[in-house]
């Protein structure tokens, strides 16, 4: 594990609340100094980190910053606050999806629309009043999906809630469907009632049937009783076949007639051979059914279609789906992990060779980054993935301690896409958001950081739900503070050229739990990403990286078009000549800029 | 008079391009019906309400998460198994969070919560503790006396049973009329639920592991 923060040489941004709209408007000043992997640590130290020993505040809290630069932030909106209730999980900002120059905030109290054409000024064009909880969103053409699962929630959108005892018609624990075709009324048009209500879900498309999509469900709490909801039993599958547990819903959506969205299916994903609960231990000395306690749930799903697979958090498992046929998931691979708590959720990386489950011990509410804490609880386990094997291979958790006031642990993220390189950037609620690079699976690092002090002195509920890369942006959803917008920033550990690469892939939809597959324009950023990784990584000399490197410029600034094939194609074969020798991640990306060069040359 | 100030507002804002417009707020209706404009100040949560049942779910859940600790204070001398030594870490952790979490909730809304002393040594009601699956009396002290692979066999036993225990709590609650419907409540009823499930695969697997 790295722990750059303890690194004596380690400067960062330390900015006094009444600061930050100046820095906002104006440029950070150049990149800090950093330093390199440092061998594992047990336990966080925190000695030297900025991040410890913030100021408390709601919209005013202290905060640190490296690597990073905060373009933006926006409070929630009026009506999606209580300032007498600030932790009020009811009004709390949970998960985003991204349209076009839109993006989506989920809330328990609804969702949010917010214009993000210039990212450095969200401007917010419509609120939306639905209470559910959790409320994560995916997008699908003019189709809106939202996850529901706590008790007020209403069929009809009301905030009068549902508390009233027994069975209710009026409540509604499932998938709800908007249309936003016009943003500024959204409609429901649909929606889809499960036994466990939608904690999460993923969209996965039908490659065969454009007609439809499926929506995979994680249901994660109580079954309802058959009164209201009918078919459900949370009886165990020995004593009911039909037991809700132990399963995931698949719902189909057609997209001409959402109004007909229905379960299609209810795989029974952690089944061995017959026994639809035989994955987990303790079958031999069952005393009954009632008295064991197995894990039958999964928590998030995410689908990378372009490998047709999709990892499973699954309590207490990590899952790996082969979804070729995306009505009926097959489970291929499952691993157990004795330093996890609760498996939450999963990011494969752009080849899927590896996988990074996040473990949200103490289920998000609880201050899990303590000092006390270990660094392998609550954090990022990382896998490498060969052909259908998963094997661990080391674990990540945000390196700068927390304080009691601050619910953190492991949560939402995405890759950002640099080429040549895995990095992710993540969410961890009031511990910030944490930028790590994970090429060796091995050796995961931190490349930046943003993080505020706690929203009071004593623990509310609140922090950075989710942190996604989205068109050259870090968008964060605040549960108690809003929407934050960052712009990364070069340093030792990130250049300028894999930067602007990373934002020269641009999304026109963009649903974090439905991973699309990046493949990078041919373009100078990308080349001049390759060169500065070869040159970091030691893998060419630095004097040839720059000969390399000038080359390039002259090449593509030439205005003859044959000139400048002729002089990219000499340089392609000039890189292709430095292959020999080199072996593993060098000869990858000596290969990719090899290529990249042969595309430019060609003109792709 | 008015109504022309509103409408040099309007195309004022109007002039400033499309990022002034002020944001609307709308409220859907059911499945087909059209959404209506709705003031944000006005469409606020209903107040979440709790029953006594949650009150009693808390109050009682405080002392049996005690004993876990009572139980976990034991392991540090008497076994040299590192994953038990990291399995009483991990429930110590969890559990004291979580009862810092229920006597807040039981606080914040005007309910007793149990005094600090006096709970966990399963010397509280008999029927109620055993219903729990917690640890009595007896069962504690030999616990306390033993030593190595007993100590460890047991420890597993009473730890599974013990949250076996809290899991019928939380379905028990959720029997009730309205129970475990408070928002609060029902995230952690619902985290409980998930947690001790996946801690009792990995000592069902532990137990397992020291069989011969």
């Amino acid at each position: 594990m790295n722990d750059a923060a303890s690194h004596p040489r380690e400067r960062a941004f330390r900015i006094p609340a009444l600061l930050v709209g100046a820095l906002l408007a104006a440029a950070c000043a150049g990149p800090p100094a950093g330093g390199g992997p440092s061998p594992s640590v047990d336990r966080p130290s925190g000695a030297g980190d900025p991040r410890v020993g913030l100021d408390a505040g709601w919209m005013d809290a202290e905060s640190a910053i490296r690597n990073m630069e905060h373009v933006a932030s926006r409070p929630r909106p009026e009506g999606f606050y209580d300032e007498a209730d600030l932790g009020n999980i009811l009004l709390a900002n949970s998960d985003m999806a991204y349209r076009g120059n839109l993006l989506f905030m989920g809330s328990f109290h609804g969702f949010q629309i917010w214009d993000i054409t210039n990212p450095a000024s969200p401007t917010l064009r419509t609120t939306v009043v639905c209470p559910g909880g959790q409320g994560d969103l995916s997008i699908h053409g003019d189709l809106l999906f939202m996850s529901v699962e706590m008790p007020n929630a209403r069929v009809d959108c009301g905030t009068e809630g549902s508390f009233e005892p027994g069975a209710d018609p009026d409540r509604f624990r499932g998938v709800r469907i908007f249309d936003i075709s016009d943003i500024g009324t959204p409609r429901q048009v649909g929606g889809v009632q499960t036994c466990r209500g939608s904690h999460t879900h993923s969209l996965v498309p039908d490659p065969r049937d454009a007609s439809h999509v499926y929506i995979y469900v994680a249901g994660t709490s109580d079954v309802r009783p058959d009164a209201e909801l009918e078919g459900c039993t949370a009886l165990e599958p020995e004593e009911d076949t039909t037991s809700a547990l132990f399963r995931i819903e698949v719902i189909e959506v057609p997209l001409a007639a959402p109004q007909n969205a229905r379960i299609v299916n209810m795989p029974r994903i952690f089944a061995v051979g017959e026994d639809v609960a035989g994955l987990w231990p303790g079958g031999a000395e069952r005393e009954g059914a009632q008295t064991t306690a197995r894990t039958d749930q999964c928590h998030d799903i995410t689908a990378f279609p372009a490998f047709n697979l999709a990892a499973g958090a699954c309590s207490g498992n990590g899952l790996l789906l082969d979804i070729s046929d995306p009505l009926n998931p097959v489970r291929v691979e499952e691993v157990f992990d004795p330093n996890f708590a609760y498996w939450h959720s999963a990011t494969f990386n752009n080849d899927a060779s590896k996988v990074i489950y996040t473990d949200e011990w103490g289920g998000g509410t609880a201050a899990r980054c303590l000092r006390s804490d270990r660094h392998n609880w609550g954090a990022n386990a990382i896998f490498e993935l060969r052909g259908r094997e998963l094997r661990h291979r080391s674990y990540y958790k945000l390196p700068a301690p927390q304080t009691e006031a601050e619910n953190c642990v492991a949560h939402n993220g995405s890759l950002v896409p640099v080429p040549g390189r895995d990095i992710m950037v993540q969410a961890w609620y009031q511990g910030g958001i944490s930028v790590f690079d994970f090429t060796d699976a091995s050796r995961p690092f931190e490349i930046a950081f943003f993080d505020r002090g706690p929203m009071a002195d004593e623990l509310l509920l609140g922090g950075f739900w989710s942190a996604y890369w989205y068109n050259g942006r870090i968008y964060a959803s605040e549960m108690g503070r809003g929407l934050d917008v960052f712009r990364l920033t070069p340093s030792e550990h990130l250049s300028a050229n894999e930067i602007e690469a990373a934002s020269l892939v641009q999304w026109d939809v963009f649903n974090p739990q439905t991973q699309p597959r990046v493949a990078w324009p041919a373009h100078p950023a990308v080349a001049g990403a390759y060169l500065d990784q070869l040159r970091r990584a030691g893998a060419v000399s630095a004097s040839r990286v720059d000969e390399i490197a000038s080359e390039l410029d002259r090449a593509v600034s030439l205005g003859d078009a044959a000139a400048r094939r002729e002089a990219l194609t000499r340089l392609a074969s000039t890189v292709e000549g430095l292959r020999s020798g080199a072996s593993g991640i060098d000869a990858r990306r000596l290969d990719s800029l090899t290529g990249t060069l042969r595309d430019l040359a060609s003109g792709r | 008079m008015k109504r022309r100030t509103l409408l040099v507002a309007v195309a004022a804002l109007a002039s400033c391009g499309p990022e002034t417009e002020p944001p609307r707020t709308v409220q859907p209706g059911a499945p087909g019906e059209a959404s209506r404009e709705a003031d944000p100040r006005a469409a606020q949560p209903s107040p979440a309400r709790h029953t006594p049942a949650d009150a009693a779910f808390m109050a009682a859940m405080i002392p049996h998460h005690a004993q876990a600790l009572v139980m976990t204070d034991l392991v540090p001398k008497r076994t040299e198994r590192q994953d038990i030594h990291m399995l009483a870490e991990r429930i110590d952790a969890s559990q004291q969070a979580e009862i810092a979490q229920m006597r807040r909730w039981l606080e914040s809304r005007g309910e007793t919560a149990p005094p600090a002393a006096h709970v966990g040594h399963g010397d509280h009601e008999p029927a109620a503790s055993e219903a729990h699956g917690m640890a009595s009396p007896d069962e504690l002290a030999r616990l306390a006396a033993a030593r190595g692979p007993a100590f460890d066999r047991l420890f597993l036993e009473l730890m599974i049973r013990h949250h076996e225990g809290a899991l019928r709590m939380t379905r028990d609650l959720l029997a009730t009329e309205g129970g475990g419907q408070e928002p609060e409540l029902f995230q952690l009823i619902s985290h409980i639920d998930a947690d001790q499930r996946a801690e009792i695969a990995r000592m069902r697997r532990m137990l397992n592991a020291q069989l011969p």
